[in-house]
């Protein structure tokens, strides 16, 4: 059986169209809204959603998703209640993939076997581990593929093109393209240093493409689409939903709110064809 | 592998992947995976090249004032009764500790690699005056990272650092200590790949760096060495030192970690106590896990999110170890032992009496120690301790906690 995956990114191109990532960090502002806000996603656009497993020290993670990953640990948030969360979508949804970003020491602390059984019985479709770099591959990425889970991996502009095969070679679903040297929501993406790893990345591998890190606005999403299949919008998202879970609106109208707001890039992404 | 090394050497690590065993290893985010291998390689080149040991020699010998003198210490030996005690001197280096004997070399390393502009974190201070120092000294622009709590309990080393011509950031992340400094510090290198070398402060962090700061602190071991047979014309019996991150008890040890009968004795920072949440003792109150690159012993809870180290000395303060001490730990070659907060505390002001000299709070842990076993010791029996840093930074904590205890 093609992973979930697989078949959204097929029948993206099928239809001629280019994917929307989002991404929000499990856990806030709350665990209750979080569920929400994921439930709400795919109908807001999402073709994939990403969701952040919080870690108290996130070394790729620039100030945004720090405070969010801190607030969502206050929550209570744990590797269980996430699963959990997902199961609960998966209820409701059978189709949009969910992959999962996070850090190795949580996961490493749970049992890599228990971690990933778990994810395939909440309907958890893939992994990104920032910090396992392919040398480390027999840790979770191997494992992780043998249970039928994809794993994502991140491609950045510093990577080599000697390092590029060996980085490829087991990773699956799509291909993570960092927009920038640099940390989540940090600097702004750069449309030349994409181009250039997307071109390398192409001649190593065949799976598409995602960009992220940096992307601030519907319209650097849409430059970015030029060559990539999908992007991913993180930091921005999980700003805005903090500023109006901070606000003093009525409950029930947050989240109309924060789908508005996603609304915005997914209507401009959904705009771009393929080439 | 050489035929010349012993089969069983404990010395034989880390292997090429950095790995101590199970500890150690490369995790971290790909951006970086590029540099750490270039990093690796320019450390692999200088360990052959003559001119970089040259210079490494002559830096050690004339900027930080090496050899560092191993001390009888008589008074301390008549006071408490039992072993005969040496202190290696480190803290007589430039800049009052041993942080600056690493620094020295990874600068070195930095300019060969043509990088302009040097990071590096700091806890107590001690690691970013030394790189600071190494920074003006080589005219590279430097840059400190800094928890804001670390900021405030360490006033005099911010503002040698910044009389240094470094620039200091606080940071305000995660807890605002020293754990979050290295987490900035690392978000600083993955945005500044270009130009920046990190100068990381203890034998921790992604591979090569673990074996690059050992290499460069075991001029503190190959020393000792040699002075003690010198003086004693046989090895000696024991060797403590104090245990954060681990830099100089690695130092010291790693060139006895051969010699059988050389007991090694690692002394963690205890803290409030290993039953209260409040210690620094990844070994003896923490378990194996993946922080800043490497797989080591932390202090974490149930769900692996780190935690936060207490002790009473700064440069203590970290919730994770080298990864070869918890190797060394795992496989029992050395002891790793806890002495908390107030019994440091009693040894800071027991070796400023008696012995005139005032040791910094990371070492008064090893005298702490030091003073529990030397008395149930023969004469003949030589300890020798690691004076790794010397104590001015700390007197106005040390003020404040007489004056809390006595009140």
């Amino acid at each position: 059986m093609n992973s979930r995956i697989f078949e959204t990114f097929l029948k993206l191109k099928k239809n001629n169209r280019k994917g929307f990532i989002p991404f929000i960090t499990a856990g806030d502002p709350t665990i209750g809204m979080s569920l929400d806000i994921i439930k709400s996603l795919p109908k807001v656009g999402a073709d994939l959603i990403e969701i952040g497993m919080p870690f108290s020290d996130p070394m790729a993670d620039g100030k945004i998703i720090q405070a969010s990953s801190l607030r969502a640990l206050k929550e209570g948030i744990t590797i269980e209640k996430i699963l959990e969360m997902i199961s609960k979508f998966r209820q409701e949804n059978a189709t949009t993939p969910i992959v999962l970003m996070g850090y190795f020491n949580p996961i490493y602390n749970f049992g890599i076997d228990k971690f990933l059984s778990y994810c395939k019985e909440s309907g958890v479709d893939g992994l990104i581990i920032v910090d396992l770099p392919y040398e480390h591959d027999s840790e979770l990425c191997i494992p992780a593929r043998k249970s039928g889970l994809d794993f994502i991996r991140l491609i950045a502009p510093t990577t080599t093109d000697e390092r590029m095969p060996l980085l490829l070679n087991q990773s699956s679903g799509f291909v993570y393209c960092i927009s920038l040297s640099g940390i989540t929501g940090s600097k702004e993406a750069q449309i030349k240093v994409v181009n250039d790893t997307i071109h390398r990345i192409r001649k190593s591998s065949d799976l598409p493409i995602a960009v992220g890190f940096g992307i601030k606005t519907p319209q650097q999403a849409s430059e970015m689409l030029l060559s990539a299949d999908a992007t991913v919008i993180g930091s921005i998202i999980v700003e805005k939903i903090n500023e109006i879970y901070s606000s003093d609106k009525e409950d029930n109208k947050k989240l109309k709110l924060i789908n508005d707001f996603i609304n915005t890039f997914s209507n401009e992404i959904h705009k771009q064809v393929r080439n | 592998m050489s035929d010349l090394k012993k089969p069983n050497s404990f010395k034989n690590f880390p292997d090429e992947h950095g790995n101590f065993g199970k500890y150690g290893g490369r995790f971290v985010a790909e951006t970086l995976m590029p540099l750490l291998i270039e990093v690796n390689r320019a450390w692999e080149s200088a360990q052959k090249s003559k001119k970089f040991k040259h210079e490494l020699n002559y830096f050690l010998d004339h900027f930080v004032g090496r050899p560092s003198p191993l001390y009888l210490a008589e008074r301390m030996t008549e006071y408490l009764n039992g072993a005969k005690i040496y202190f290696k001197r480190d803290e007589l280096n430039h800049t009052g500790a041993h942080k600056i004997n690493n620094c020295i070399g990874q600068i070195l390393l930095a300019k060969e690699m043509g990088k302009t502009r040097i990071i590096a974190e700091t806890g107590a201070g001690q690691h970013g005056v030394a790189t600071a120092t190494v920074a003006a000294r080589f005219g590279m622009d430097c840059i400190i990272y800094m928890g804001h709590t670390d900021i405030d309990r360490q006033k005099s080393n911010v503002f040698r650092m910044e009389l240094l011509g470094a620039k200091i950031i606080p940071v305000y992340s995660g807890t605002g200590t020293l754990k979050d400094a290295m987490n900035e510090a690392l978000r600083d290198w993955v945005s500044n790949v270009d130009d920046t070398f990190y100068i990381i402060g203890t034998a921790a962090g992604p591979h090569p760096y673990p074996e690059m700061v050992r290499e460069f602190q075991s001029v503190i071991g190959k020393e000792t060495r040699e002075q003690i047979l010198n003086l004693e014309n046989k090895l000696p019996d024991t060797l403590i030192a104090c245990v954060g991150g681990g830099s100089n008890a690695i130092g010291l040890f790693h060139p006895f970690l051969d010699d059988e009968n050389v007991d090694l004795i690692g002394v963690e920072a205890g803290g409030k106590g290993l039953k209260t949440k409040y210690h620094a003792s990844s070994l003896n109150g923490g378990r194996p896990g993946i922080l800043h690159g490497n797989r080591t012993y932390l202090l974490q809870d149930d769900d692996g999110q780190i935690s936060d180290a207490h002790s009473i000395s700064a440069g203590l303060d970290y919730p994770g170890i080298g990864p070869e001490h918890s190797w060394l730990h795992d496989i029992g070659r050395v002891k790793y032992v806890s002495i908390n907060d107030n019994e440091a505390l009693d040894a800071f002001q027991m070796c400023s009496r008696i012995e005139g000299i005032i040791p910094a709070l990371e070492p008064s842990h090893a005298l702490a120690y030091l003073s529990k076993l030397a008395p149930k010791l023969n004469k003949d029996h030589i300890i020798i301790m690691n004076m790794c840093g010397r104590g001015d930074k700390d007197i106005f904590t040390v003020a404040e906690k007489i004056k809390e205890k006595n009140s």
